[in-house]
């Protein structure tokens, strides 16, 4: 745990540090101080609120993809597979351009019932038929509800020529131009799904038993899925409503940190969340440093490296366990 | 009907590095029914799947009439070769007619189209597994044992002269594992068909086979008549259980009763020493 | 000898076989139909007299531009992309046995047009080259994904889950490349992203006519071996079909078919993922699914992106109005397969 911390905290400096134009550590220190004076600080004080932001959404999105592992039982489950991040990219769009919603606080609320819908979407396409919802069902739910929501996403853009030139920000998030106005609203949500994430451990760790075992065990399975399933759908929401759709953080994480402290959902779950955070910050990182001058959205660097993991875990997992 | 030989000589198969068979020798009698059995994972299924050329092995052959299986282009092979494996998958919504006519795949080439033989053949293998007033229904209504005579009736369409079946009776209710095996025998008797199964039912096998065999690590223990084979030094050797060997009264054959910790009457017979 | 059995076997097996033609024909009558009244109707009406004059080669004032070069390149290339994506859809989703393993949603579309935007972008390549490079990009994904998934030979389930991990991959390397090139308009950033035939002309529609007719006869020569394959991979094997060398046979057709049409419109969303379902709910299990697949394949390109110009408020690219239309069609196919209880 202190390790993990350990190497947050230097992510953190180097988000700071790196990007167009490198900055020394005097700029750092006078920058959270207020002061703007140099160049240097000023790039200082843009990075802050976005390193103060992957902070937030990879946090988010490690744990939402843990505890959603968790509820379904599924190795391969992940926000981003399961089209529940483009669920809620397609309703802040439609909620955009069809309804004018403005305020920050309202696309959020859009987000996380555009999150929801797409969960049960693909949650009900996936458990239907023989088996329930195999790892497989749902992957495959997902992929095709995604691609389905995408279509939507354009379609809905395209006339509007304002928001189309957003049509990257939709398909692929990224955390770039985030600044304190944008993140503060987001915070009572995620401070929310956070908790009745974490709060979910001890049930989580009852249903990896099976639902009849759980059942057995004395717990409410329906109950129970449905509250951790909120958790995971608050964090998913309130992260897309602000950066878009990134994806495979979710996936990624959860299996690391398995490795390192086993299947406990106690322990799972605020490592995951801690990983996410690292690891969001690392693709950050690499995607400013990788395209100098541009960047690289951040979706786009967890996609190009989180797709090759998935295909490892897929490789190694046996079929019937798929 | 052409007698073939089927043999496996020095036959060693396995999967990616594990090797499963080794160097293994079983010579199929012609025109009889053979069974294999053994412990799970004794590599029966693997035996029965390399003869039947779904595997390929490290070493060794599998000789059809002298010719390795392997060399034999697969069309030509599963006019003489059939196969029912573990789990077939019926298409959604199939009849039985439409499912048992696909067992003429290896006789129709590209070009070729629907004779009045493949027609004749189908109702042959829907009479001889008395399927025949099943022939329009959908298969998923169907219950185990007769989706498991269509599957056979699918395979003897096939016209084979060898049919290999890996579990046949697994999962099924034990009057449809008699139904089943009873009509293998029919199809032994009346076709001259050179039956080999699997079975994990010991008595069954016992019951049922004109050559048993068993197997043991992915090499055959011993085999032979049921007599020879089913004795309590093999079943304690291939099923590490201990036993009572008696003839059945109703079929003549040896039938193997094990040996539990509980409920036994006469605790003075049990052997004392275990290997 | 007669029996009964027998005349009842004979009769219902050409009984099947005479609907299967007959229900073939519907759907070609119905292809040339819709064809047809793409070429007629528009922004404005054109008498079908005049749209025959116009294909026979004669110039007719106020009908030429409209049929010659607007509407006859637009629905040629639609009809071939859906003919293609159908066919190469429904031979992949028979050869998995699964309705879901679609090109599109394994990575092979996605990998095709990667390369094709590839080329236009990066490389400012133009013309059949870019065919080339869409085909090679569509197959080394298929063969990355088989290879990737083979252990113990390649299994169903294990090659669709890495064809998704494949697709999400490549799917932000497209908007990657898209957005590296700013000077690109916001069309053929959508014909990347979810296919379009605008702008279509008729030099384009050749190499996929020829891609289609050579790999189309590829496929459907295998057409029985694919029937086998239904049965499972064991079965299909004791039946004496060559399994891995008929699935080669399959992918290769199927992705070179697949690969040229999104060289030209882009991977034009859900078509190869519907057309084989709805055409396994017209013809059932009379026969083979190959043609049936292709011709709705036709239907659903040609009417969506009539529909995509005319009938809706704004102008949509085909795939937009199929991509977004593939939801409503999943829910209905998994309501009806939860009714009939069975697997997807």
């Amino acid at each position: 745990m202190a390790g993990l911390l350990a190497l947050l905290a230097a992510l953190l400096a180097l988000s700071c540090t790196v990007g167009t134009r490198d900055v020394g550590w005097a700029d750092i220190i006078a920058a959270l101080g207020g002061r703007i004076d140099s160049i240097g600080q000023a790039a200082v004080n843009v990075r802050i609120p976005r390193t103060l932001l992957g902070l937030l959404a990879g946090a988010a999105l490690g744990l939402a993809g843990a505890v959603m592992q968790g509820v379904t039982r599924n190795p391969l489950a992940d926000p981003g597979i399961l089209g529940v991040n483009m669920g809620a990219s397609l309703a802040v769009v439609v909620g955009v351009a069809w309804f004018n919603i403005a305020s920050a606080a309202a696309y959020i609320w859009t987000a996380v019932f555009g999150a929801a819908c797409a969960a049960i979407f693909v949650y009900v396409i996936g458990s239907l038929g023989r088996g329930g919802a195999t790892p497989l069902k749902l992957a495959l739910a997902g992929a095709a509800t995604s691609v389905a929501f995408s279509s939507m996403v354009l379609a809905v853009v395209l006339p509007q020529n304002d928001i189309a030139g957003g049509i990257r920000s939709w398909q692929i998030g990224g955390v770039g131009g985030a600044t304190f106005e944008r993140v503060l609203p987001v915070l009572p949500f995620l401070a929310a799904g956070f908790a009745v994430s974490l709060l979910s451990a001890r049930k989580l760790n009852s249903l990896a038993l099976g639902d009849e075992t759980a059942a057995g065990l004395g717990e409410r399975v329906a109950a129970a899925r449905a509250v951790a399933a909120l958790g995971a759908i608050l964090l998913c929401g309130a992260t897309t409503a602000i950066c878009g759709p990134i994806g495979f953080i979710g996936l990624i994480v959860p299996h690391l940190c398995r490795v390192l402290v086993g299947v406990d959902h106690r322990w799972l779950l605020p490592f995951s969340a801690l990983s996410g955070a690292c690891l969001l910050l690392t693709a950050d990182v690499v995607g400013r440093i990788i395209a100098r001058p541009a960047e690289l959205d951040v979706g786009i660097v967890t996609a190009l490296v989180g797709a090759p993991f998935f295909i490892w875990i897929v490789r190694r997992q046996r079929v019937r366990e798929l | 009907m052409t007698v073939h030989s089927l043999t496996a000589s020095q036959l060693s198969v396995g999967y990616g590095d594990t090797e499963i068979l080794h160097e293994l020798d079983l010579a199929v009698p012609p025109g009889k029914v053979t069974v294999i059995v053994g412990a799970n994972a004794c590599g029966k299924s693997t035996l029965l799947r390399a003869m039947s050329r779904l595997l390929s092995p490290h070493r060794g052959h599998v000789l059809l009439d002298g010719k390795s299986i392997h060399r034999t282009p697969p069309r030509e092979l599963a006019r003489t070769l059939g196969l029912l494996p573990q789990s077939p998958i019926a298409p959604e919504g199939i009849t039985v007619a439409d499912l048992v006519s696909r067992g003429r795949h290896p006789h129709q080439s590209l070009f070729s189209r629907w004779t009045r033989k493949d027609d004749e053949a189908v109702d042959d293998a829907l009479a001889a597994t008395k399927t025949s007033d099943l022939a329009e229904r959908p298969v998923d209504e169907l219950s185990g044992g007769q989706r498991q005579r269509v599957w056979i009736a699918m395979a003897l369409a096939q016209q084979t002269e060898i049919l290999l079946l890996d579990e046949p009776t697994t999962f099924l209710d034990i009057s449809h594992q008699v139904e089943v095996l009873d009509l293998l025998t029919d199809l032994n008797h009346s076709r001259g068909t050179t039956v080999v199964m699997v079975l994990h039912d010991l008595n069954l096998a016992a019951r049922y086979a004109d050559h048993l065999v068993a197997m043991a690590d992915g090499r055959i223990h011993v085999s032979g008549t049921a007599e020879n084979v089913l004795t309590e030094e093999n079943v304690r050797r291939v099923f590490g259980l201990e036993s009572r060997i008696i003839a059945d009264p109703t079929s003549g054959r040896p039938i193997m009763l094990p040996i539990s910790r509980h409920r036994m009457v006469m605790k003075q017979d049990l052997k004392e020493s275990r290997p | 000898m007669l029996s009964p059995t027998l005349d009842r076997i004979i009769g219902s097996r050409r009984r099947r076989a005479r609907r299967h033609v007959l229900v073939v024909a519907i759907l070609l009558v119905l292809v040339v139909v819709i064809f047809a009244l793409t070429l007629s109707l528009g922004q404005s009406f054109t008498r079908p007299g005049d749209v025959v004059r116009v294909l026979l080669g004669e110039n007719v004032p106020g009908a030429s531009f409209a049929v010659g070069q607007l509407r006859l390149p637009r629905a040629m290339l639609a009809m071939l992309a859906g003919l293609s994506f159908g066919l190469g859809g429904a031979a992949f989703q028979i050869m998995l046995r699964n309705p879901l393993a679609s090109p599109d949603i394994i990575g092979i579309s996605w990998g095709a047009s990667a390369a094709a935007a590839f080329a236009i972008v990066v490389l400012s390549l133009k013309g059949p080259i870019v065919s080339i490079f869409a085909v090679g990009g569509g197959m080394g994904i298929a063969l990355l994904v088989y290879a990737l998934s083979s252990r113990n030979g390649a299994a169903g389930t294990r090659l669709i889950l890495v064809g998704i991990g494949v697709s999400a991959m490549l799917e932000s390397f497209i908007a990657y490349i898209l957005s590296q090139a700013p000077a690109w308009t916001l069309q053929e950033a959508v014909r990347w992203l979810t296919g379009s035939v605008n702008g279509a002309q008729l030099g384009q529609a050749l190499p996929l006519l020829m891609a289609f007719t050579v790999f189309g006869a590829l496929l459907l020569s295998r057409t029985r071996d694919l029937e086998a394959l239904r049965l499972g991979d064991d079965t299909a094997a004791a039946l004496g079909v060559d399994v891995a060398r008929t699935r080669i046979m399959i992918i290769v057709a199927a992705v070179g078919m697949i690969a040229t049409a999104t060289a030209v419109t882009g991977p034009i969303a859900f078509v190869a993922f519907l057309s084989g379902p709805i055409a396994a709910r017209i013809v059932g299990n009379r026969g083979s699914l190959l043609i049936p697949s292709a011709l709705i394949g036709a239907m659903l390109v040609l009417s969506g992106d009539y529909v995509g110009q005319f009938l809706l408020p704004s102008r949509y690219p085909v795939g937009v109005v199929t991509g977004a239309l593939g939801a409503p069609y999943l829910m209905f196919l998994i309501v009806r397969a939860n009714r009939t209880g069975s697997s997807l």
